[in-house]
């Protein structure tokens, strides 16, 4: 059984072992073995850099498809701030939401609402809190893993502040039961996702419990419907207004948005997994605690740059920008109520109900004294290897090779220089037994 | 630091190479989270060793970095060859540094280096040759009953 759900997975059939995953994975968490990749359960981290890079589209992300619909009485999307970005200038999200009813859904509720909620309640949770910084905005899955099996130790700084997509599903869902007197498990609350990511964080949330979504479909999956879908709206159907455009919240979409429609003065924007990792390694080392709020993404410039998104990643990020630009110089501020935000903000509304654990990796062993000893081990083994990282051996550098030969799960002769080595070694011996048998003698006294 | 069972590591730090500033102190961590020591020890050995490694960075000229690991303790001893300090005292002192405008503009030399690092550690000794250079030692333990 597996421990950890994941929401990609590797199609054995299509897979030829080209390594090229194996080798982009920032958490070392792919292995070829038998000429298949693997993906070692308790490190992904589910950031999807392997389903980009694969030549043979054999990494294949796990949104659920848009069949799900039908598993429930009454469906509502809840697309991520992101889909608005995948359509031109002149499609604004009420247009969106509009032609999600046309494509099957019975409803389609505007996350942005919930994003602009979320912003304040960041906002006044930043403005109370006297405790150790950065505080990590918690809306990336990805990062939120990361943090849980690469940097424990920075585990309460995730802030605990529950994430706009969960605070829409609980929402609406509350509200539409009541409204149409269906039981709740009836109503599909269905996130259209930017990343596969988002899957796991329903599927098994980071904190335990349960999500308020029932499921995730991909925007690359709805795009071709919702677009011809969009373009039959006639023009009454769709009042296009950037009036209904919740400023705080579109700003989700993108990375810095939050802190740019918050106008938060001390705070650090980082996007991409390997710029992220780089500002996790300095907060561990005990830098940047003069910065109050660090909004960091897994995928290149926020969500806009998710896997399962259509539009350049550019062009996304440039349409949200214009729009957060557009909505300032009008001075347009429809955004939730303040009021009411900060009054359910104070009925602890928006906090998270569960704590987040770290999920550290599993030690080369649990006693101390016994991981001392493996480490030397591995040290040995290490120095002994040709330290080029070919991964010929199915792991992704030497390194982490040795590792595997310690832990036991993998062979020192897996390694094309250590074989040749093994055949010398094999064939000294076979020429030393040769000497030795009684038809080696008995050829040497003919030879006399 | 008895028993044969120990891990060593000796790493350069050069003065000046801020591109390379914290790496050091970067593998520490990998390596003790390879053998499950606990987050909060990691913690302290991680802004210990930090800043260790930036005093050699900022003020000195070259370093050396001895990490060991028992099952008993973490010891970290740096030499470095510098220009030393003065007054240990006034150096202990937070807030106190002798950093230049530039350092300051990175968002070092806020006077808490010395004082952080012995925060915290378990043991911490310092000796210092003026125009020689320092030696720190950091003990922290692994088993908090010693």
């Amino acid at each position: 059984m597996n421990q950890y759900y994941h929401s990609i997975y590797i199609n054995e059939k299509k897979c030829e072992g080209r390594m090229r995953c194996m080798r982009v994975c920032p958490t070392q968490a792919i292995r070829v073995r038998n000429g298949k990749a693997k993906i070692l359960e308790e490190r992904c981290i589910d950031c999807g850099e392997c389903i980009n890079v694969c030549p043979n589209n054999a990494i294949i992300p796990l949104t659920d498809p848009f069949t799900t619909i039908s598993k429930f009485k009454y469906t509502i999307a809840i697309p991520s701030p992101a889909l608005y970005a995948q359509f031109g200038r002149e499609i604004l999200p009420d247009r969106v939401l509009e032609g999600l009813k046309k494509i099957g859904f019975d409803d389609a509720y505007d996350v942005a609402q919930s994003c602009g909620e979320v912003s304040f309640a960041i906002q006044e949770y930043l403005r109370e809190y006297k405790g150790p910084k950065p505080l990590i905005l918690s809306s990336c899955p990805t990062v939120v893993r990361l943090i849980q099996v690469k940097y424990p130790e920075l585990i309460d700084l995730i802030m605990p502040i529950e994430t706009p997509r969960e605070v829409a599903g609980r929402e609406i869902k509350e509200k539409k039961s009541k409204e149409l007197g269906l039981k709740e498990e009836d109503i599909g609350a269905i996130y259209l996702t930017p990343c596969p990511a988002k899957m796991i964080s329903i599927k098994q949330p980071a904190e335990g419990g349960k999500s308020h979504l029932d499921g995730a479909i991909s925007i690359k999956d709805i795009y071709a419907p919702l677009l011809s879908a969009m373009e039959n709206l006639n023009k009454t159907e769709s009042r296009a207004s950037l009036k209904s455009l919740c400023i705080l919240g579109i700003g989700w979409a993108i990375a810095g948005g939050i802190s740019k429609t918050l106008k938060l003065k001390n705070s650090l924007v980082v996007s991409g997994l390997r710029n992220v990792i780089k500002v996790l390694d300095d907060i561990e080392n005990g830098k940047l605690k003069n910065i109050d709020f660090l909004e960091a993404y897994s995928c290149l410039e926020g969500c806009v740059g998710g896997s399962l998104t259509v539009e350049n990643v550019y062009i996304s990020y440039n349409k949200i920008f214009q729009l957060i630009e557009d909505l300032e110089l009008q001075e347009i501020k429809v955004c939730p109520d303040i009021r009411e935000v900060r009054k359910r903000y104070k009925e602890n509304y928006y906090l998270r109900k569960e704590k987040i654990y770290p999920r550290p990796l599993k030690p080369l062993d649990p006693d101390i004294s016994k991981a001392i000893l493996k480490m030397k081990q591995k040290d040995k083994i290490y120095e002994d290897l040709p330290k080029i990282d070919c991964g010929a051996c199915g792991s992704p550098t030497c390194e982490t090779f040795a590792e595997d030969v310690v832990k036991g799960e993998a062979k020192i002769t897996d390694c094309i220089f250590k074989l040749p080595e093994k055949f010398e070694q094999i064939s000294d011996e076979l020429i030393e037994l040769m000497k030795k048998s009684s038809y080696h003698q008995s050829k040497l006294k003919k030879e006399e | 630091m008895d028993g044969e069972n120990r891990i060593e590591h000796r790493f350069e730090i050069k003065g000046g190479d801020f591109g390379n500033a914290g790496n050091v102190s970067t593998k520490i961590k990998d390596i003790l989270k390879e053998i499950g020591i606990p987050p909060s020890i990691i913690r302290r050995v991680a802004i210990a060793t930090y800043e260790a490694e930036m005093n050699v960075v900022m003020y000195a000229y070259h370093g050396i970095l001895n990490f060991t690991l028992t099952p008993e303790c973490i010891e970290i001893i740096v030499n470095d060859k510098g220009p030393g300090i003065e007054d240990i005292e006034l150096a202990m002192q937070e807030g106190y540094s002798t950093a230049t405008e530039e350092m300051r503009e990175m968002g070092f030399g806020a006077g808490m280096g010395l004082p952080n690092i012995k925060k915290n550690s378990d043991e911490f000794e310092i000796t210092s040759e003026v125009n020689k250079g320092t030696k720190l030692r950091i003990v922290i333990y692994l088993n908090k009953k010693q």
